[in-house]
């Protein structure tokens, strides 16, 4: 998802002028210049059709299917009882574990990520540059592996359990409860909030913030008035890259969650990994998740496409 | 802003004189802030790393420093098995995703023709789709696709490093797709436009002008794709078979039953891996920024 990316302008890469003699022949060239295009692009376009696009319609097809009694998946019967289910009050509960799991995850990652990303878009060029790396390496680390690291932390006789009890604090329970799950997403995708953000933040106009202070605005009022509208877009693209992971998160619940912090990703994994399954259900679970995904990521691209 | 990429630090400097500048206690409390976040980013590797030298059976009881559990993990034939098997599909769907992804980008950003904001949208799909959804999909369609070619043909596939490879090739295009695009839409296609007017061909002004352009885009999407399919767990969970098992699936795996100091040392090897890519990667982008991108 990147916005350094630019919109597909609509320019074309041959000379759009009015053709004052040889119409003919550049419509030709026009037209083989698009034909060869198309044909660069082919085999990856084919590739996405076969192994992305159709197995996207099989799990649409599939939530119509049927569950029979011994746990097969019954393609002659199409119903909508596996929608129906998603009203089920465990469904339900799980659901909204996870929205506010997840909108909390990305609250704070946003409250931890908007001073840091600002203390670093106002340092110096080459401090700046040393400070980005320093973020980007626990970014591309493995996150299987990070997550676990806190598994470690948080567990029983872990550092973190250890510090708390040498100052007197026992029987803080964080590993294996929704909280844990929380600590381990913020970990996970803090990056994803802070790069948007800093990039928001480094390309502002830094004379537009001298000129509200010029004009007698307190140093609040200039942040308010002026730094904080302007980094808007990169507040909006943080909070849709880190709600969409965490509202899916299926290996942070499963390591760091207990029984009371199952989330609509370990809950569809286990239609399809275990006895218990039923591939129609889970078909129409991840359809579901699919739509909130879809809302989400044309919200990020309004709002990317007007303002950053 | 791009997650794909690393931003850049050519942004203005405030002055030092600045009224934009935060005021000294102000300043103050966001450096503690920043150094609470490195800590955050940073402890939780570090503790990792130390306790994986540690040579007590329990998880988190220090007892003496030694290399034990990596010798465990080096004789450990199903960690071996599994490393091997990561690093075999992370090169084979790396080098298809790298070829097929800079295609697509290059297709993207230079050409215009109809259809294209259909496939814009295909390309765009596995970048933010949850790993899950993906890995459910890709599961359904293995099974059923070979449940139809048993039907038709009498032979049955199964489920295996194949297909781990063609599910990472999938999501791969597209980001390695995303990263070359940006790399391109920073160039002047008034060079390859040069070349065509010196009778280059057009497989001439693409080998000798346009790729060493992108080679730095090609390769950090390269760097990428290989990252990411060494990261991934939830989507080869899903579509893998018995005996073809990769080391984030085994780690898994094992989690699930329980925390071992074997899984430390694995852990610390995948975090090496992965670190080492990282720095490959700002290596690459910092050659990208000095050759004028």
């Amino acid at each position: 998802m990147s916005t350094t990316v630019p919109p597909p302008d609509v320019q074309p890469d041959f000379d759009t002028s009015p053709p004052v003699h040889g119409a003919g022949l550049e419509r030709d060239a026009e037209k083989a210049a698009s034909r060869r295009g198309f044909l660069v692009g082919l085999p990856s376009y084919a590739y996405l059709v076969a192994f992305f696009a159709t197995p996207l319609l099989i799990v649409v097809v599939y939530s119509f299917a049927s569950r029979s009694v011994r746990g097969a998946t019954v393609l002659t019967d199409w119903n909508l009882r596996s929608y129906g289910r998603l009203t089920d009050s465990l469904v339900l509960t799980i659901a909204w574990r996870s929205l506010w799991i997840a909108t909390l995850t990305t609250l704070v990652c946003l409250l931890i990520a908007y001073p840091f990303a600002y203390y670093l878009s106002t340092r110096p060029a080459r401090i700046r540059a040393v400070l980005l790396v320093l973020v980007m390496i626990p970014f591309w680390s493995n996150f299987l592996v990070r997550t676990y690291a806190w598994r470690m932390l948080l567990g029983g006789d872990g550092p973190f359990t250890r510090l708390l009890e040498a100052v007197g604090i026992d029987g803080v329970q964080l590993l294996f409860t929704p909280t844990g799950v929380m600590v381990g997403l913020v970990y996970g995708y803090l990056p994803f909030m802070i790069l948007p953000l800093y990039a928001a933040l480094e390309r502002l106009d830094h004379s537009l913030v001298e000129a509200a202070r010029d004009l007698y605005a307190s140093g609040w009022q200039a942040f308010w008035k002026v730094t904080w509208p302007l980094s808007r877009p990169g507040v909006i693209a943080g909070s849709i890259l880190v709600f969409i992971p965490s509202f899916g998160a299926y290996v942070t619940p499963e390591i760091l969650g207990g029984r009371g912090s199952t989330m609509l990703g370990s809950y569809i994994a286990r239609q399809f990994i275990g006895s218990a399954s039923d591939w129609p259900f889970g078909s129409a679970l991840s359809v579901a998740i699919l739509v909130v995904m879809m809302i989400a990521a044309t919200a990020y691209f309004r709002a990317g496409g007007k303002n950053l | 802003m791009s997650v794909l990429e690393m931003p850049g630090a050519g942004g203005p400097d405030v002055a030092e004189d600045s009224l934009a500048r935060p005021r000294r206690a102000v300043d103050r409390v966001l450096a503690g802030n920043a150094w609470l976040v490195f800590a955050f980013l940073y402890l939780p590797i570090v503790v990792l790393i130390v306790y994986s030298f540690n040579d007590n059976q329990r998880v988190g009881i220090w007892t003496e420093a030694s290399l034990r559990w990596y010798g465990e993990m080096f004789g450990n034939a199903r960690v071996m098995d599994a490393l091997r098997n990561s690093i075999l599909v992370a090169i084979v769907s790396t080098a298809v995703a790298t070829v097929l992804g800079t295609a697509a980008g290059l297709s993207m950003e230079r050409y215009r023709y109809r259809g294209q904001r259909a496939f814009d949208g295909l390309l765009y799909l596995p970048v933010i789709i949850p790993d899950i959804t993906m890995a459910v999909m890709l599961l359904l369609f293995f099974v059923q696709t070979f449940d139809l070619i048993f039907l038709a043909t009498g032979i049955q596939f199964s489920r295996g490093l194949g297909t781990i490879m063609l599910a990472h090739v999938s999501f791969n295009i597209s980001f390695v797709a995303l990263v070359v695009r940006a790399r391109l839409a920073g160039l002047d296609g008034a060079l390859e436009e040069a070349a065509a007017d010196l009778y280059a061909n057009r497989w001439q002004a693409f080998r000798r002008v346009t790729l060493p352009l992108i080679a730095p885009g090609v390769a950090g999407g390269a760097l990428l794709a290989l990252t990411l399919s060494l990261d991934d767990v939830v989507i080869a969970e899903f579509v893998s078979g018995a005996g073809s098992t990769t080391l984030p699936v085994y780690v898994f795996g094992a989690l699930r039953r329980g925390v071992t100091p074997l899984i430390n040392a694995v852990s610390v090897l995948m975090l090496v891996g992965s670190i080492l890519l990282v720095l490959m990667s700002l290596a690459v982008s910092r050659g990208r920024e000095s050759s004028g991108g």
